[in-house]
């Protein structure tokens, strides 16, 4: 669907963007991610073309990015605003038109969605009127008024308290299961880290990890296992198979945290422990997508 | 180019809509007929307040020769001491006219009173003894008032300008006057528009809708949308004004001057026919006269098209401007320089060129882009070679095609800067950077 190819995008005196490659699936929803200040807007922007890259290209499906795209395209920006003294119906209009709607097109989807998001008696109203959580409403119906292929949302739930928040989700899910392809850009990673199919990282203008959010996931594993168990404190001895992390009490059981050691397999840890206890519950520790972004961002800057 | 028209559109639309530009287009031809009523009524009915005065005419030489009239009732009848009348005066707060009677021997005639005396009062009363001491010297000297009254000279010069097509009359004083207004006109509108374009622009910014708008439209679609969209609330605004203050104006007349509605009305269709009025009197006649001399279709075309003209070169300057800061108040260190060429050429409109319509420094202002709205307005009715205008109105597009580019350049990169304190340094390096 979006394939960004060694995009280079140079200010005065910095460099926000260093050959940056990515590939969006069609229909999928994609993660970009990334500490503030790394390079997230400027690429955003590039795809949206409202700047364009000093080097690369972008392919949108089989063409290369050109203005006939931008009717395809729905951006939320991290910015949200809106015409304040403008009435929100004749907002809603225009900005759909500027879209490529004809003014029919557009007073009829605006029709749609206002009754869809419950928000028909605001036609008249003006957006200094309304609360802010009223305009977030608002302008996410302007970013997908004209039904986009690909929609682009950059820190879409910051501002929303958290039932519209959830009703918003909703509706990115619903557009996807129609077919639309979802970019979420953001740097709180747990609110979308359940919604992303694939994600890319970056980080001082270099994408330093990409690929599927489950693909990463398993990449990080360390064998690391959380056990509970009842009974007496597991002594810490040496042994063959794994190596004691921690091991403390948890309720009224206790909880060990053990690295298993290469070419030994659970069994083997469990073989070790039955004998001196009751295993109740085994997981394996797999590192969220926050704790790689932080460990691959602290990383990186120590560098 | 279907979206620019979206974009003028929506300009246009919120501006018009607004109640400030009702108000504005309806109070000032109201404010503009109303004084014009007002000067008026005023003059026709005249000053209400009498002086009364006693005179006491030691010489004996004006006392049966002062006329009564509207502001001055003489009171020559009395006979008593100027003691005793100046004590009168002070209480009933009337005047007391002392005349020596050495004032044919170049005494001074004293008016006294409780209460300052008005001007109008001082220079009836002065004008009338100078015309009775005059005609009493005339007589003395053998010369009869009355024949002198009648040989008086009036000559007033009519100028006329030698062209191609031959002579043609010409009057300096019209000319002057409708080049201060074009000149006046342009100068303010370009500040009053112009600002609002810049006003705009920031508006857009602060509000951050800009990103939304630029992620489906060019930025310099945006702007020159925006700065076109603006033009035309101007252009319909002068439209508007223009027609209401003619149906004020007769409406009006009509009202308040009763009898006096031919003069006004005749005056009134001078500007559109070409027919001269009916004559009221000779000075009427000069002016209408002077004023049909005026080609006002062609002071009104290019009138236009240096208000076009100068309005796209500064307004995009503006919106340059309104890119670069987060709110009105930061944008004191950009304007400056845009300002100053308006104001020098202002200035030196009245001071030189309006003296000196074809000296070379005049020339060059008209010239010159930057300068060449006003300048050249105010140079047009002292006749202005056409291949002068033709060059200058050439460098005029040239120049807004020019400072249109140039701001566009800034105005693409401002727009998407938020909360940084911007330098000229800044404004250049956004000029130079690529996409």
């Amino acid at each position: 669907m979006l394939s960004v190819r060694n995009i280079v995008k140079q200010y005065a005196d910095h460099r926000a963007l260093d050959n940056v490659s990515l590939e969006v699936e069609k229909g999928s929803i994609f993660g970009l991610l990334g500490p503030n200040g790394a390079g997230k807007t400027s690429l955003i922007r590039i795809i949206n073309q409202i700047t364009a890259p000093d080097e690369g290209e972008i392919y949108l499906g089989a063409e290369k990015l050109n203005p006939s795209h931008i009717g395809k395209i729905g951006y939320l920006p991290e910015e949200r605003g809106l015409y304040k003294k403008m009435e929100i119906g004749d907002q809603m209009i225009y900005l759909a038109q500027l879209k490529g709607l004809s003014r029919k097109e557009a007073l009829e989807r605006c029709r749609y969605w206002f009754e869809k998001m419950e928000m028909q008696d605001w036609w008249k109203k003006k957006v200094e009127d309304l609360s802010k959580g009223m305009q977030q409403k608002v302008q996410f119906v302007a970013t997908v008024i004209h039904e986009p292929e690909l929609i682009i949302l950059d820190e879409p739930f910051s501002g929303f308290d958290p039932v519209n928040a959830e009703r918003i989700k909703e509706e990115i899910l619903e557009l996807n299961r129609k077919g639309a392809t979802i970019i979420f850009s953001t740097h709180r990673m747990e609110s979308v880290e359940e919604l992303c199919d694939s994600i890319a990282l970056i980080n001082r203008s270099h994408k330093i990890l990409d690929g599927k959010v489950r693909d990463i996931r398993n990449s990080y594993r360390s064998n690391t296992y959380k056990i509970h168990y009842r009974g007496e404190a597991f002594a810490p001895e040496e042994n063959q198979v794994f190596e004691i992390h921690s091991d403390e009490p948890s309720g009224t059981a206790r909880e060990i945290t053990v690295r298993i050691k290469e070419g030994k397999t659970t069994n083997d840890a469990l073989l070790l422990l039955m004998p001196h206890a009751e295993i109740q519950q085994m997981v394996e520790v797999v590192p969220s997508i926050h704790e790689i972004f932080i460990q691959k961002v602290t990383g990186n800057n120590q560098l | 180019m279907n979206k620019i028209f979206l974009i003028i559109q929506r300009e246009y639309l919120s501006r018009v809509k607004k109640k400030s530009f009702l108000v504005m287009t309806f109070l000032v031809p109201l404010l503009f007929v109303g004084m014009m009523a007002l000067v008026a009524f005023l003059t026709a009915r005249g000053g209400d307040e009498v002086t009364i005065v006693t005179v006491i005419d030691q010489s004996g030489v004006f006392a049966p020769e002062f006329k009564n009239n509207r502001s001055v009732f003489f009171n020559t009848t009395k006979n008593t001491s100027a003691e005793e009348a100046k004590k009168n005066s002070r209480k009933a707060g009337d005047f007391v006219l002392l005349i020596p009677g050495n004032i044919l021997q170049g005494g001074k005639p004293e008016l006294s009173s409780g209460k300052k005396a008005s001007l109008t009062a001082i220079g009836e009363i002065e004008s009338q003894m100078n015309d009775i001491l005059r005609n009493r010297q005339l007589e003395n000297a053998g010369i009869d008032p009355q024949t002198l009254k009648n040989i008086k000279s009036d000559i007033s010069l009519s100028t006329k300008e030698l062209t191609d097509e031959g002579e043609k009359d010409s009057n300096a004083a019209a000319s002057y006057g409708i080049s201060f207004a074009a000149a006046i006109l342009i100068y303010l509108c370009l500040f009053i528009y112009g600002a609002q374009v810049m006003r705009g622009v920031i508006e857009e910014k602060t509000s951050r809708i800009v990103e939304v708008v630029i992620s489906s439209v060019k930025p310099f679609q945006l702007m020159m949308g925006k700065i076109l969209g603006i033009g035309l609330v101007g252009l319909t605004q002068f439209l508007l004004w223009i027609v209401l203050s003619t149906t004020l104006t007769s409406i009006a007349g009509q009202k308040l001057m009763g009898s006096k509605v031919e003069t006004v009305k005749t005056a009134d269709s001078t500007l559109h026919k070409k027919e001269l009025p009916p004559a009221k009197n000779e000075k009427t006649e000069d002016i209408m006269a002077a004023l049909g001399t005026i080609p006002v279709a062609y002071i009104v075309t290019v009138f236009l098209i240096y208000f076009l003209g100068g309005y796209l070169l500064y307004s995009a300057l503006f919106a340059a401007v309104g890119s670069a800061v987060d709110s009105e108040t930061e944008t004191q260190q950009f304007m400056f320089p845009i300002t100053l060429p308006l104001l020098f050429t202002y200035i030196m409109a009245f001071g030189f060129i309006a003296n000196n319509p074809n000296s070379s420094l005049s020339v060059w202002l008209s010239m010159i882009p930057f300068t060449s709205p006003i300048a050249m307005m105010v140079r047009l009715p002292f006749g202005v070679p056409d291949w002068q205008l033709y060059l200058s109105v050439i460098i005029l597009i040239a120049g807004f095609i020019f400072t249109t580019w140039v701001a566009a350049r800034i105005y693409r990169v401002g727009i998407l800067m938020y909360g940084k304190k911007t330098s000229y340094k800044e404004l250049i390096k956004w000029f130079f950077y690529k996409g």
